[in-house]
Parts: structure tokens; sequence; C-alpha cells
């Protein structure tokens, strides 16, 4: 039971998704079980919520190292949890989008979440930059070809680098830094990103025949050997 | 608490009402001024404590990290229940709570009640007797998502692309004295167009030579995996600059944010 019933499970699932679309009996299958799947991923960020707030307690209740901080994520927790779920403040009532800026829930949520996100994401900016500066080192041929398509992107998508080469004549336009960086970014980088592409689907396709065929089970935990 | 901690955290709430107050009067013409100039002064400073990790983490900054942990797992929790409980699967389930939550009732379908008992079996987890059965939710993820990636992966990522990789090499071809007669290196010209090609090709097999590790890189095939490896490099050097760029287009929003909506130095 612990280990045949989910490995038929995963053999029936994903057989039965693979065999729909050959008939036009059961090609929506695949959107029929879209929506199973976004309900119990429901169900699992219903857990993960769970599994946040008895951390959190845990860590009041036996005051451990810089447990002030988990109250600030219960508050927050439960604050959003409490506008979303009952709508506070949503100007048109239970059947309004949730996320309305008017709404305590949008108010959080743009007010809080959005810069919170953005701010965190362009804090890599500083850290890609110090990054850059100590691996951008010409030691070799490879590096200085990393180094130099870099430079051209970066250069190609500022004002800077539309100045420096704007007085080529249109018979050198490729010279043109911006054109240049676009040219790269749409010939020697899409035949590397296909040639990366095609690699990720073979290899993606080989995983997924063995994990519904059952030769690839780490899924199920220490039981699934 | 040290003493320098508690200055220092005065010094922050005081600033905080005093910016609150000044931007709400700022605001006097618009609804609410006073909410709205708490609002952004709230923003403003949940930006710049994130900011200060760039001088160490700090207890702003953990202020900060905790309250975004908190506020994010509970906006998923509720777009979950709302987009999708209420809106994809109430209607399938049961009128009366479509009713209530004034969501359209559709036909009903009781093949909709495996993915809540799936749901509620994922639940499972947190006792320890039970917990194997959320092994059997935990199948149903796993196996969809082999089943719907095989499919795709082999469309989107093997076929087309493979399809997309045999381009014309020779593009309004008219003979060579054409050509050279016509040469030019404007990005719209002739010759430029069918490098683009080339490249493409050539790159995406060498690429492909360079993966392949069943056969020693040597001879004809070395060379081949070496122009790879350049092809690679490109690649990874552009998608290292667009990368930069999108993060400092992300920095420059913030900035503006700044500058602009909570301090009004630039109109």
């Amino acid at each position: 039971m612990k280990r045949q019933v989910p490995l038929l499970i995963t053999f029936f699932v994903g057989t039965l998704l693979i065999v729909s679309i050959f008939s036009p009996a059961t090609e929506n299958l695949g959107e029929e079980f879209s929506v199973f799947f976004d309900v119990i991923a429901v169900f699992a960020f219903f857990l993960g919520g769970g599994n946040l707030l008895r951390v959190h307690l845990t860590k009041i209740s036996r005051k451990r190292e810089d447990w002030v901080y988990s109250v600030v994520t219960l508050v927050g927790f439960i604050v959003m949890l409490w506008a979303g779920l009952f709508k506070i403040g949503n100007e048109g009532g239970i059947a309004a989008s949730v996320t309305e800026e008017s709404s305590l829930f949008g108010m959080v949520f743009y007010s809080v979440l959005i810069p919170l996100q953005s701010t965190m994401y362009s804090l890599l900016a500083f850290f890609i930059a110090s990054a850059s500066y100590r691996a951008f080192r010409a030691k070799n041929r490879e590096a200085t070809i990393l180094l130099v398509a870099a430079f051209i992107i970066l250069l190609g998508r500022t004002a800077f680098g539309t100045m420096l080469t704007s007085w080529m004549p249109p018979s050198l336009s490729l010279a043109e830094i911006p054109n240049l960086a676009i040219w790269i970014m749409n010939s020697p980088n899409l035949a590397g990103q296909r040639a990366i592409m095609i690699g990720i689907g073979l290899g993606v396709v080989s995983m997924s025949l063995r994990i519904i065929l059952g030769v690839e089970r780490t899924y199920l935990g220490d039981d699934g050997k | 608490m040290k003493k320098t901690s508690v200055i220092i955290l005065s010094g922050v709430v005081i600033l905080f009402l005093v910016s609150w107050l000044v931007k709400g009067a700022s605001l006097s013409g618009e609804e609410n001024p006073y909410l709205q100039g708490f609002l952004t002064t709230f923003a403003a400073f949940l930006t710049l404590a994130v900011f200060s990790f760039l001088y160490r983490d700090n207890p702003f900054y953990k202020f900060a990290e905790h309250l975004f942990v908190g506020a994010s797992a509970a906006y998923w929790m509720t777009l979950g229940f709302w987009q999708t409980l209420v809106k994809k699967l109430i209607p399938k389930l049961s009128d009366g709570l479509a009713n209530f939550f004034e969501v359209p009732t559709e036909e009903h379908s009781y093949w909709y009640f495996l993915p809540v008992i799936l749901g509620l079996l994922l639940l499972m987890r947190l006792s320890k007797k039970g917990g194997w059965l959320s092994r059997w939710p935990l199948a149903f993820i796993v196996g969809y998502t082999a089943g719907i990636n095989f499919v795709g992966y082999l469309r989107s990522d093997f076929v087309k692309q493979v399809s997309s990789t045999f381009v014309p090499l020779l593009i309004d071809w008219q003979g060579v004295g054409h050509f050279f007669s016509n040469f030019s290196l404007a990005i719209d010209g002739q010759f430029v167009m069918m490098l683009a090609n080339v490249v493409i090709f050539v790159g995406v097999l060498c690429g492909l030579v360079y993966f392949f590790f069943s056969k020693e890189h040597t001879g004809l095939f070395g060379t081949a995996s070496r122009v790879g490896i350049w092809i690679l490099m490109i690649t990874f050097g552009a998608s290292f600059g667009y990368t930069v760029m999108g993060r400092i287009s992300l920095l420059v929003g913030r900035l503006t944010f700044l500058f602009k909506d909570w301090l009004g130095l630039i109109s």
C-alpha cells in the first residue's frame, strides 16, 4: 500500500495524459487535470501556512534567538490572511476581485509585498556587480568571449552605447553597438540557448519516462527504495 | 537591548512619524491623504530597510525579511482560496456554495471531489502515523508533471527547436557576382542575414557536439566541441548582461519611487 499505490497513481496519471492527446474525446483531460493539480496545490499552500504557524509559534513560546522577528512574521501572515479571506474593505463585496486596490489586502499587497519583492530583486544588482568584478577577468579565450558578449549587451542597452557608434554609415549598421547587441541576442545567443533547450528537452523526456515507469522513485522518500 | 539600539530605533520611529505627517499633509488634495501618506512612507521605509543589508545584516533588514515571509505565505494561500477553490472548484460541486460566494454555477462533476480528497490526504503529512498517505497526492502531482512535460517538452523544446534550426543558409541568392557587388554590413543586408542563419545552424550543431560526452573530443569532433564552447560562452555572457540590465532597471524603479513618490524631489 505504501509504495505500490503511489507508483500506480503516477503510472496511471502520466500514461493517461500522454495517451489522451491522441484522441479528440480526451484531449481536454490535460486541462481538467490541471485544475485538479491547482486544487491540490492550494492544499499544499494551506499545509505550508500551517507549518509556518507551528514553527514560529514554537519559536516564540520557547523564546529562541530572534523570536521577536517571528512575531513580525505571524502578524504579517495573520493580517494578510484575515484581509484576504474576509475581503476586508472590498467595495464590491464578496464578488469583487481579491486584489482590489482599495481593499486592505490590496493595500498590503501594493505597499508591502510589491516594494519588498522588487527591492529584494534590485539588491541583486549590487551583488551581480561585485560578482562580475571578480569573475570578469579575461584569463583565457573563453572568458574573454563571455566578457565581450556581456559588455556589448550592457552597452547596447544604454544611451552611451547608441551615442558611441551613431556616426556609422548605414552600410556598416551591424557594427553599431545597439544593433550588434540585438544581433548577438538573435543569433549566437539563440544558437546556444537552443542547444541547451534541446538538451533539457531530451533530459526531461527521459526523466518523465523513468518516473512514469516507476524506475525513478526518489519522490517517495526512503521507503521508495 | 543596548542603549545605542534604543537610540537608533527611536530615531527611526521619529523619522517615520515625521515623514508620514509631512507626506500626508502634502497629499491633502487627495482622498484619505494620511492613509496614502502612511502607505507610501511604510513602503519607503521597507525599501530602505532592505537596502540596509548592503551595509550588513541588521534588525531593520530582518524585520523586512520576516514581514515578507509572513505576508507572502498568506498572499498565496488567499489567492489559491479565491482563484482556485472558489472560482474553479466550488461551481463544479455545489450550487449553494456557488451562490454564497456569488460565482456562476456550472454543470456538476463529482470527479472534482477527487482533488479535494487528495488535498486532504496531503494534510496527513502533519500526522506521524498516517503521513505515508500524503504520498498519494504527491504521486498524482509527480505523474501529472511527468505526463504533461513528456509531451510539452518533446514538442516545444525538442521537435520545434530542431525544426527551427534547419533554416535556409542562402537568402535571396542571385549569384556570386550580385552577392559581392551588393556586399554590406547593414543589419538588414543579405550578408548579415545569411551570417545569422549560418551561426544559428552551426552554433546549435556545435553546442550539441559539446554536450555529447560518449565520444572523446578530439580531431574534427574536438574542433566542433570547441566552437560549441565559444557559442555557449556568448550565450552565458549575453544572459548575464541581460540579467544585470533587468536588475538595474528594478533598482532604478525603486530609486524613482524613493525620490519621486516619497520625497518628491524629482517631478
